[in-house]
């Protein structure tokens, strides 16, 4: 099967290098999948696990925002912090999710503030779901 | 004379631990420059991809225009100022501090026209002693500082731009030349320099949802992490700075302890010297 080169690069260094069969993460018109000899492309993506496929195994990956870019053989994700499975703290984030529900739930707030919670709770929610469905 | 030889080997024992400690520091420095280093080369893939795409979009494709991208009447400017946490680190701060302090007195009659965002305990504490704008710091960072310890500093700055709060926003900052040589910067992050056009772009590149959405989200996010180099370039330079600080403290008191150690052992040879006089004497006027 063919493949092609998935790199995850954060401005701390780099997460992810390894040749992969598939790709799918959801950008900001919404899920997409990508193959080996796609076009070159650029989307943003949301806070949300991308999924990749390599050697019939599929692995999850908690990615923050930043966005995909693929060229000839090679995708890039950047973002500003991705985390493997094993990275993640599984308790660090349910409490994380507690706390950005409990801010979403409070009455008066302003814009900002909204925006940062809600943020937090997608981030928290990703961490969960990458880590919860890794141990399937 | 007795009683300066005992002054004499006290202060010896003094410089002797001043000495043992500007020793440790130094080499303490010297392997977190290393790590710090490192660390500064690790950022660079995620800089030059992201710079790579802007550059990409804004050139490949015509017609493309952003805030980020335009200049505009300048009214406020705002200025981004990384320095360290503690002192012992030579003119490392002194030198970028008074840059700034230059650069700012040249530009600005008053303090309306400008906001300060500061890292670093000392350079905050510089700007509130003169009762300058401070209008966000972080201080406490590590030796290897997160983007996250950062992230709402940068955004305020990117955004106070955004909204036209500020028509400018400077990067002051030490520039790691060497171990032994950091030169204090004030470079112009935001509005960007126009990138050069290139024409020869390889493949139709395709944006989702358009050339003009993508750069919204990746513009703010290149100034972040321009942001965010910089400061790592700061540490290095700040570690190389201590480096060089204490290396020169360590020689300087190695120095005085060879001072010190002569003048001990001239006073004791006098001592001795006299102390003989004084019996030879006694000596004589008793036979």
């Amino acid at each position: 099967m063919s493949t092609f080169l998935l790199e995850i690069v954060t401005p701390e260094h780099v997460v992810f290098s390894e040749q992969v069969e598939s790709l799918t993460v959801r950008g900001l018109e919404g899920e997409l999948g990508i193959l080996p000899g796609h076009i070159p492309f650029v989307t943003p993506l949301q806070v949300a696990p991308i999924v990749v496929k390599a050697g019939g195994k599929t692995k999850n990956i908690a990615v923050h925002g930043g966005f995909v870019e693929v060229q000839g053989d090679k995708a890039i994700v950047l973002a500003e912090s991705a985390e493997l499975p094993e990275e993640i703290d599984v308790e660090r984030a349910i409490a994380a999710r507690e706390r950005a529900e409990r801010r979403l739930s409070a009455t008066k707030q302003d814009v900002i503030d909204r925006r940062r919670a809600e943020l937090a709770l997608q981030r928290a929610t990703t961490r969960i779901n990458v880590s919860s469905r890794s141990k399937e | 004379m007795a009683k300066g030889i005992r002054e004499i080997k006290r202060q010896i024992k003094s410089i002797q631990n001043t000495r043992q400690i500007t020793k440790a520091m130094e080499m303490v420095a010297s392997a977190k420059l290393r790590k710090a280093q490192e660390k500064a080369q690790a950022s660079r893939p995620y800089v030059e991809k992201l710079k790579e795409v802007v550059t990409s979009i804004a050139s490949g494709s015509d017609g493309v225009s952003h805030p980020m991208l335009v200049s505009r009447e300048i009214k406020r400017t705002a200025y981004i100022v990384i320095t360290s946490d503690g002192g012992l680190v030579g003119g490392y701060n002194a030198n970028l501090l008074r840059m700034v302090m230059d650069e700012i007195k040249r530009k600005h009659a008053s303090t309306e026209e400008y906001g300060l965002f500061v890292m670093g305990r000392k350079g905050r504490d510089y700007f509130i002693r003169r009762g300058l704008p401070v209008v966000e710091s972080v201080t406490d960072l590590s030796d290897t500082p997160k983007f996250a310890d950062i992230k709402s500093l940068a955004f305020a700055a990117v955004q106070g731009f955004e909204l036209e709060q500020y028509d400018e926003v400077y990067l002051c900052y030490s520039r790691f030349i060497n171990a032994i040589t950091q030169r204090p910067t004030v470079d112009r992050l935001l509005p960007f320099d126009k990138v050069e056009q290139n024409h020869d772009v390889k493949a139709e590149v395709e944006y989702e949802p358009s050339p003009e959405a993508v750069l919204e989200v990746l513009l703010p996010k290149y100034a972040e992490t321009l942001i965010f180099s910089a400061l790592l370039e700061g540490k290095a330079s700040e570690l190389g700075a201590k480096m060089t600080a204490m290396g020169s403290a360590t020689k300087n008191a190695t120095k005085m302890i060879n001072e010190l150690t002569l003048t001990y052992n001239r006073a004791r040879q006098a001592a001795i010297t006299q102390e003989i006089t004084e019996i030879v004497a006694g000596a004589n006027a008793q036979g």
